[in-house]
């Protein structure tokens, strides 16, 4: 069974990724991004992807919105499908209408994502405007105020240009941007990483209070596991371009049953209520995505690796929804 | 306590802008012993980085002294700062605009030693290197490279390796591992600590990160808006916050232990602005959920209990 | 990532300047533009042993407009001037006074964009209002008010060309220090106490080096024409001294029914021109460890 089971009981799947493959081929040689990642999103969950630089969350985001650089970003195998639809050989008119009014994605950087000549109140009435030419200007204007308000910013405030918001403000701006069309999914890349703690809790309890009120899915993507626990309510771990595990906040965060990548993370975190005196580092480097190894590609840096992790890849083993992509557990199993 | 490594008296830094006097340091008093680690905390704008490079005299301070080891820094010489670059050194933040991308490996970390003149004669330069990288973890086969051709953590040791060149008895280290993944992140802060253990280097530790500071520092300051809000050893600042700011910031920060998901939050409203022509008083109140009339008042550091510092009215 | 992995294979044991010299040679077209500009000075530089000076300005009526044939290589002009002699010594003022203009107009740049750029300030309001105001001027009116005031002379020539392109220069270097002198590496010089110069030197001027030898090399090109067009108003070189741009203007109603006239001095600037921009190119990505050995 090579199914990631993020929920184990049946329910409506709104985004479905399948062994997904995405390789980006340079001049230099064939980057393998993305080898066999899958992931269940359903409506209204928070989902929260989690992994190191260059594990292929970005890579998952753009490849939902078929945004990968053209030619470059290639998908090999696999399928995304959403709510029923397969993306990947939907026509580009449904992708169009697709992006931004059911699925909208919020970048890491609020200052680059905005456009500075222009107000703040046009950049979310130009959303607008594309999803629905049809709505009379007054009630685009109402809208758009509607949702200001609801993201902390006084409408007055909309005739104003991007620099004189400060980083908090702006990234509120975004987020009010992708959800005035109030779409399914919400694909949020490191919404939060370029902000202060304080700030950033602000913005998360926001994303919360947003999504109770819409009922968006949102799929977080972060490299902090802190944020995840806060905000999730699931949570897939990324390696190497694969899920490695995912289940409940609950069942991952609990720390009784991990894989030894998931394990290697919380041993290297510094947290506040840990008491230990020296970190453990997880040894040696990701796996090099133009040469993945035949087996485990976490093999390199495991402290458990046996011989069959050098030769065959590993598969996904479930126990009421949280799964865990290692030999060591399906070993256990069959004891 | 002997004389301190490293001591400040109402250091003050001002950056004149176009709407009036910046004040990005506020009459700051800190003190920091041999081998010690003060950490210093605070959101972006809230002039910790500039306080480290004040210290260094990398930028000229407005008012008051640095000492270090009794001597005030600030008035040397030009001839007397040779002083200053052979025990003060610095590592920063950003592992890609840090080190000079036209230079080897070795070659960043000789040019100190060229440049102070601690070691003569390229053998012995050579040999002086090796040692070094060896004790930061570099593999002698980086000699050659360049920066480009390694990751963030293995630069982030280079440029350990840079400011270890000259063998400084103080490092002010700004956010070095703000920009690292957490496994690569545990790698620098273990190295640093071990190198103080065999070094007895002190360390100013400057980050955003209050997990991190937890684990490395002896001592921690609470920076805000150019001022210090709290000063008290790590354990005591723990256990015991005072300052509404100190609550708020600890609470901010996500944590893995889920036990702490239902804690008691200190949202804070409201945004960091910049200290230009500051009003007297507490910079903090315009957030403070507990702010008063007296908090217009100037505030003061002080001493609630042994070695704990507040500057808040409700504290006495 | 396979770069690390490459960096085996990579040079070992080579000087920053080795390795420089060495990306160079590996580059192709760079190696032609040496190989064709060396030729070039060679050439002009040995003429005396096989052109006598003297045929520069030999009239000779009779043989006027002779195609290129054993005698005359190039063929003569109108007045039966022999066009070889004059193109082979024409490329000494022209060539060799392009590259001094360049020279000096790059060294003054540097030095007071680089000084405007790090020091910034009340330097740096004093020297770009200064060239602000050489900026201007036209750089061909100013280059004739300044030859004009000094008097005609080949030499006087180059300081005029070298002051009117003082300005884009220092504006490159400014523009690209200024980006620079806020890098981290450069508070780390300062840390271990680098001298401003050191720091100017060692970091920064190698990491802005590129767009500052590209800009020059492009405009070599530029200024080769200017000389020949300030030859032709007069200013500068007077005829009968040969120089690639005078020729073209001396013979243009010509070149229609003998194309040579203009064809082959034209090839020359073409030539030296393509030449030097192969060669900065070339420095430009010698000077970038990032492109691969």
């Amino acid at each position: 069974m090579r199914e990631s089971a993020v929920h184990a009981e049946k329910c409506e799947n709104l985004l479905e990724i399948q062994d997904l493959h995405v390789q980006y081929n340079t001049d230099d040689a064939v980057v393998h991004a993305l080898n066999g990642f899958s992931l269940t999103v359903n409506r209204g969950q928070k989902i929260g992807l989690v992994g190191e630089t260059g594990a292929g969350k970005t890579t998952c985001a753009l490849s939902i919105l078929r945004l990968l650089p053209d030619k470059v970003g290639q998908i090999t195998s696999g399928s995304i499908t959403y709510d029923g639809e397969d993306l990947l050989h939907a026509p580009t008119a449904y992708m169009l209408s697709l992006r931004g009014t059911k699925v909208s994605m919020i970048f890491q950087d609020p200052m680059t994502s905005l456009n500075p000549i222009i107000t703040v109140g046009d950049q979310i009435l130009e959303v607008l405007d594309l999803h629905y030419p049809d709505m009379s200007k007054e009630e685009k204007e109402k809208r758009v105020d509607e949702i200001l308000s609801l993201v902390g910013i006084p409408p007055s405030r909309k005739n104003e240009f991007p620099h004189q918001f400060s980083g908090g403000m702006k990234q509120r701006i975004v987020i009010a941007m992708a959800l005035i069309a109030e779409p399914e999914l919400l694909l949020a890349d490191e919404p939060t990483t370029a902000l202060d703690v304080t700030i950033q809790a602000q913005i998360l309890e926001l994303m919360k209070e947003l999504k109770s009120k819409f009922n968006t899915a949102v799929v977080l993507i972060t490299h902090d596991l802190g944020v995840v626990a806060e905000f999730c309510d699931d949570v897939a771990v990324v390696y190497a371009g694969e899920v490695i595990e995912s289940g409940s906040v609950e069942a991952v965060f609990a720390r009784e049953k991990n894989h030894p990548y998931t394990e290697g993370l919380f041993n290297c975190l510094p947290d506040l209520s840990s008491t230990a005196p020296r970190l453990i580092p997880i040894p040696g480097f990701m796996a090099d995505p133009t040469n993945l190894p035949e087996g485990c590609s976490f093999a390199d840096r495991c402290p458990y690796c046996r011989s069959i992790c050098r030769s065959e890849k590993p598969q996904m083993h479930v126990w009421g929804g949280h799964g865990i992509k290692c030999h060591l557990f399906g070993q256990k199993e069959v004891e | 306590m002997g004389v301190p490594l490293i001591e400040t008296r109402g250091l003050k830094k001002y950056f004149k802008t176009s709407r009036g006097m910046l004040h990005a340091v506020e009459d700051i008093n800190l003190k920091i012993q041999a081998g010690e680690t003060l950490g210093v905390v605070g959101e972006s704008g809230c002039g910790k980085s500039t306080l480290g490079r004040t210290i260094l005299r990398l930028l000229p301070a407005t008012a008051g002294e640095v000492l270090y080891n009794g001597e005030n820094i600030l008035t040397y010489k030009k001839h007397e700062m040779q002083k200053i670059h052979l025990n003060m050194q610095m590592i920063f933040q950003d592992p890609y605009s840090s080190l000079n991308p036209r230079m080897s490996i070795a070659n960043i970390i000789a040019e100190p030693i060229k440049v102070c003149g601690t070691v003569t004669g390229r053998h012995a330069i050579e040999e002086k290197v090796e040692e070094i990288m060896d004790l930061c973890g570099l593999p002698k086969r980086y000699m050659n490279t360049y920066p480009h051709e390694l990751d963030g953590g293995r630069r982030q040791r280079v440029g350990l390796a840079r400011a270890m060149a000259v063998d400084p008895k103080f490092i002010v280290c700004d956010e070095p591992v703000s920009a690292l993944d957490v496994s690569i992140q545990a790698q620098i802060l273990n190295l640093l600590m071990d190198l103080q253990e065999q070094k007895g280097l002190s360390y100013m530790f400057i980050t955003h990160d209050l997990c991190v500071v937890k684990h490395i520092s002896s001592n921690i300051m609470v920076m805000y808006m150019g001022q210090v809000v709290e000063y008290a050893s790590k354990e005591e600042l723990f256990k015991n916050q005072l300052h509404p700011y100190t609550k708020a910031l600890l609470s901010a920060i996500p944590t893995i232990d889920l036990s702490r998901r239902s804690r008691e939050r200190h949202a804070l409203t409201g945004e960091v602005t910049s200290p230009i022509e500051p009003a007297p008083g507490c910079r903090f109140a315009p957030r403070c959920p507990h702010a008063s009339e007296k908090c217009r008042e100037q505030s003061e550091l002080r001493e609630v209990s042994p070695g704990h510092y507040v500057s808040c009215v409700l504290c006495r | 990532m396979s770069k690390r992995n490459a960096k085996s294979t990579a040079p070992h044991e080579r000087s920053a300047w080795g390795l420089i010299l060495f990306r160079f040679q590996k580059n192709k077209l760079a190696m032609l533009g040496v190989v064709i500009l060396a030729a070039m000075a060679l050439v002009i530089l040995l003429a005396p042993l096989y052109v006598s000076y003297d045929r520069v300005s030999a009239l000779d009526v009779l043989n006027k407009f002779v195609t290129p044939c054993k005698e005359f290589p190039f063929g003569t002009d109108e007045l039966g001037r022999d066009l070889f002699a004059r193109v082979i010594y024409g490329g000494r003022i022209s060539l060799f006074g392009g590259i001094a203009t360049i020279v000096i107009a790059f060294s003054i740049g540097c030095i007071i964009g680089g000084a405007a750029g790090y020091f910034g300030g009340k330097v740096d309001t004093v020297l770009m209002r200064m060239i602000d105001m050489l900026m201007a001027i036209p750089s061909a009116l100013l280059a004739m008010a300044i030859i004009t005031a000094l008097g005609n002379g080949i030499w006087k020539l180059i300081i005029a060309l070298a002051i009117s392109e003082i300005p884009r220069f220092a504006r490159v270097v400014r523009a690209s220090i200024l980006t620079l002198r806020n890098q981290e590496y450069v508070e780390a010089a300062k840390c271990y106490g680098s001298s401003s110069l050191q720091i100017i030197m060692r970091h920064i001027l190698p990491n802005g080096i590129g767009p500052i030898i590209v800009s020059a090399t492009l405009m070599l090109g530029q200024t080769i024409i200017s000389i020949s067009s300030m030859g032709f108003l007069g200013l500068g070189v007077e005829s009968p001294t040969p120089e690639w741009g005078t020729i073209i203007s001396e013979n243009k109603i010509n070149i229609r029914y003998y194309p040579h006239l203009g064809l082959i001095p034209g090839a020359c600037i073409m030539l030296a021109v393509m030449a030097v921009n192969f060669i900065g190119d070339g420095l430009r990505d010698a000077f970038d460890p990032r492109t691969k050995n």
